[in-house]
């Protein structure tokens, strides 16, 4: 474990504050830079380091939709459930999910204490595992996540196969990023939608990126003339992306840079990507939840590995459930709102009680805003007394 | 050797032996249990009398009390076990009121099945934790029950202890001007406890930093009488510990990122899991609030002591009537640490 190196590297202060004075002198004065990063990898490190702080007033992040537990709608939760309370599997998931409320509040985690057999697993084959040591029972992994965590399971559901076990199913979640963003950047685009934000430009994801590679971006920035700086996950990654945007939007360029090139390529993975082919199809549309059903936007698993679908092998009610009415949580996810301007933020809706699910996962904007920004503007002066 | 100890047919059985429902039930098997195994490692003579309770005299100063159970999976992890943790954890609790501990007592619920080598182990770990601190273990109770019904064993230890007259500490007196210091680095408890447990395991040199702070806190209190506030960072980590601190003494706290120390070993860990060492937990770390003026000899004295040579001055108390503790951070910008929601899970995007 000692071995673990290059931590400090991507976030050393003296870069930090190197690349601050770049963006600060790059931007443009007379006007002001609305970028979107995806994903809830970036929302977390922007608040987490607080590189908002070393931002010019003119360039303002907007916090997109890429957190895999809060797009996913109330029905799938409510499978979730299903499987758990009525059909007496293990189900096991991420721990996120636990807590991610369903139907009238319900959650996985209260399930688990009426006695229903819930467990988080940190891999997808802690699943397998799981499966192999309880021969006598349905195992059911509830899988959900972008592009970085579908390989996992796609390994898993071959394995499952090869080794003929007849008690596994996966109940599939998984999303894709590029047409989530097309969604978010239509929106933004559309100028019937007064409310949406106008956005200059968009901070590409890391890990996706890893897997998918950056070309399948080259489309969106043709279609929809916003420039996208892939960057990775750490702060001096966010700050570099920023300043690469600002500079092509001052260049009036739009173009995909790659700001991760010591893990992205053009192509990414194209092994984990001939995997997920195999195991996954599209399926024609999904819903997510704050963006709506958006057509061919997530994975459903391919009928040679039906035996291991649990939307097959369980009959699983399925119905369109609301959100709390009052809950933000839709429109924090396309960017039109901001976490506080929810009227929920912070009185009835909390980390301890969330009520939109954007307030449950660490990297949704609700929770990241409420954990590290509430004191926004800080205690200046106080802190740079503490020493 | 008592007469119903020579009735018995043999000496416990360590190799093979397991915690039998007969060794809760009041009978011989409990007086063997007892006598063999918990008078011989704790040996004193409060519990050679064999009385339900103990008895003793308590010098001048306030009289401090406190209990705590212990629940932990795994009972072994690299640096120690459940046995000197409940010792520490105890004494500790009584160390933070500026006491000096006198004696403990001793709760233990056995499940049906346990192995009395195990139970030997940890025996002996409690027994040796106690003796270096110079904290007798003076009563206790031993209970079985039925398999199933436990997890392996859950200990309970209550300590009492004395405070020096003049000395007063307390978590509502933090007062804005105060300087926050911290006996030494986070989270080293809490990743070697994480690195084995079953769905995790992970390969680290690292060790628990259990231990007992009270002849830390002694100097500290010899020094500086007038120590307003003290807290051992256990469950929730350093995190848990300023919010709890800021909310009883109505106040803020603004931290230096860069002071915290942090062994390599935790933040690689953490790195890897997705954790925030500040929610980590510490078996033997402090964090005390002093007048600033007092702040360098506190330092100064806690650094000369082994287990706290790597205090730093962390911080300052703030007024806020939020109560929010913020953080420099060592990127440059600023932030919350709030209060654990939860357990800290890893991410998934």
């Amino acid at each position: 474990m000692s071995t673990v190196r290059f931590i400090d590297e991507f976030r050393d202060r003296t870069l930090a504050a190197r690349l601050a004075e770049g963006i600060a002198a790059a931007a443009d004065t007379g006007r002001t830079y609305q970028l979107m990063e995806f994903c809830g990898g970036h929302t977390h490190a922007i608040f987490r380091y607080g590189v908002q702080d070393l931002l010019p007033a003119n360039v303002k992040m907007v916090h997109g939709p890429g957190c895999p537990v809060c797009v996913l709608p109330m029905g799938r939760i409510d499978h979730a459930l299903q499987l758990a309370r009525e059909h007496g599997v293990i189900l096991l998931t991420y721990g996120d999910l636990m807590r991610v409320p369903g139907p009238e509040r319900m959650t996985l985690l209260k399930a688990k204490a009426e006695g229903a057999d819930v467990r988080m697993v940190y891999s997808a084959m802690d699943a397998l595992a799981c499966a192999r040591a309880n021969p006598g029972r349905e195992v059911v992994f509830f899988a959900i996540g972008f592009e970085t965590t579908t390989p996992p399971t796609a390994i898993v559901l071959k394995q499952a196969k090869a080794e003929a076990l007849s008690n596994f199913s996966v109940h599939c979640n998984h999303v894709l990023t590029p047409p989530a963003i097309t969604s978010i950047l239509a929106s933004a685009s559309d100028q019937a939608s007064a409310e949406a934000p106008r956005l200059d430009g968009f901070v590409g994801p890391a890990h996706v990126s890893a897997v998918i590679g950056y070309r399948p971006f080259e489309a969106f920035v043709r279609n929809h003339r916003r420039p996208v700086v892939i960057a990775g996950f750490e702060p001096l990654d966010v700050m570099q992306a920023i300043l690469m945007l600002v500079r092509q939007l001052n260049d009036g360029r739009c173009e995909v840079e790659n700001e991760y090139t010591r893990v992205v390529t053009r192509d990414g993975n194209t092994k984990a990507q001939a995997l997920m082919a195999d195991v996954f199809e599209l399926r024609d549309s999904f819903e997510w939840r704050g963006l709506g059903w958006l057509d061919r936007s997530a994975l459903k698993i391919r009928a040679p590995y039906a035996a291991f679908d649990a939307e097959k092998r369980f009959v699983l009610k399925t119905a369109a459930i609301a959100d709390n009415k009052a809950c933000e949580c839709g429109a924090v996810l396309r960017g039109i709102r901001e976490p506080v301007e929810c009227k929920l933020f912070a009185t009835v809706c909390t980390p301890e009680n969330p009520i939109g699910s954007c307030m449950v996962s660490s990297e949704g904007a609700c929770a990241a805003y409420y954990t590290f920004g509430r004191a926004r503007p800080a205690m200046a002066p106080a802190l740079a007394d503490a020493s | 050797m008592s007469d119903e100890r020579r009735r018995m047919a043999g000496g416990l059985d360590y190799r093979h032996g397991r915690i039998e429902l007969w060794h809760g039930s009041g009978g011989r098997a409990m007086a063997q249990l007892i006598e063999e195994l918990f008078e011989t490692s704790f040996d004193n003579p409060f519990l050679a009398r064999r009385n339900d309770q103990a008895c003793f005299e308590v010098g001048a100063g306030r009289l401090v009390m406190t209990t705590d159970g212990f629940v932990i999976a795994p009972l072994f992890f690299p640096g120690g076990d459940i046995g000197c943790l409940a010792v520490h954890g105890t004494i500790n609790d009584i160390a933070m009121a500026g006491a000096r501990p006198l004696y403990l007592a001793v709760a233990m619920i056995i499940e049906e099945g346990f192995p009395l080598a195990d139970l030997k182990a940890i025996v002996a770990s409690m027994a040796a934790a106690a003796k270096a601190a110079g904290v007798a273990i003076v009563t206790g109770d031993t209970k079985v029950v039925e398999r199933g019904k436990g997890d392996g064993i859950f200990i309970t230890t209550t300590g009492v202890g004395v405070v020096p007259v003049g000395v007063e500490i307390s978590a509502e007196r933090a007062r804005p001007g105060d300087a926050v210091l911290l006996s030494g680095s986070i989270g080293d408890h809490g990743v070697a406890v994480l690195s084995k447990r079953e769905s995790l395991a992970f390969e680290t040199e690292l060790l628990s930093d259990c231990a007992s702070l009270h002849d830390l806190v002694a100097r500290m209190v010899e020094a500086v009488p007038g120590i307003h506030a003290m807290r051992d960072p256990t469950r929730g980590g350093l995190a848990a510990l300023l919010n709890e601190i800021a909310q009883q003494s109505e106040v803020g706290i603004a931290l230096n990122e860069d002071a915290i120390p942090v062994a390599p070993a935790v933040r690689g860990a953490c790195e890897l899991l997705g954790l925030d060492p500040l929610y980590v937990a510490n078996e033997g770390k402090l964090v005390a609030f002093c007048a600033a003026k007092d702040a360098d000899r506190l330092l100064a004295v806690m650094r000369a002591h082994p287990l706290g040579r790597d205090a730093a001055r962390i911080g300052t108390v703030v007024e806020d009537s939020r109560h929010f503790v913020q953080m420099q951070t060592s990127f440059g910008g600023h932030r919350i640490v709030d209060w654990l929601a939860g357990d800290q899970l890893p991410r998934i995007c």
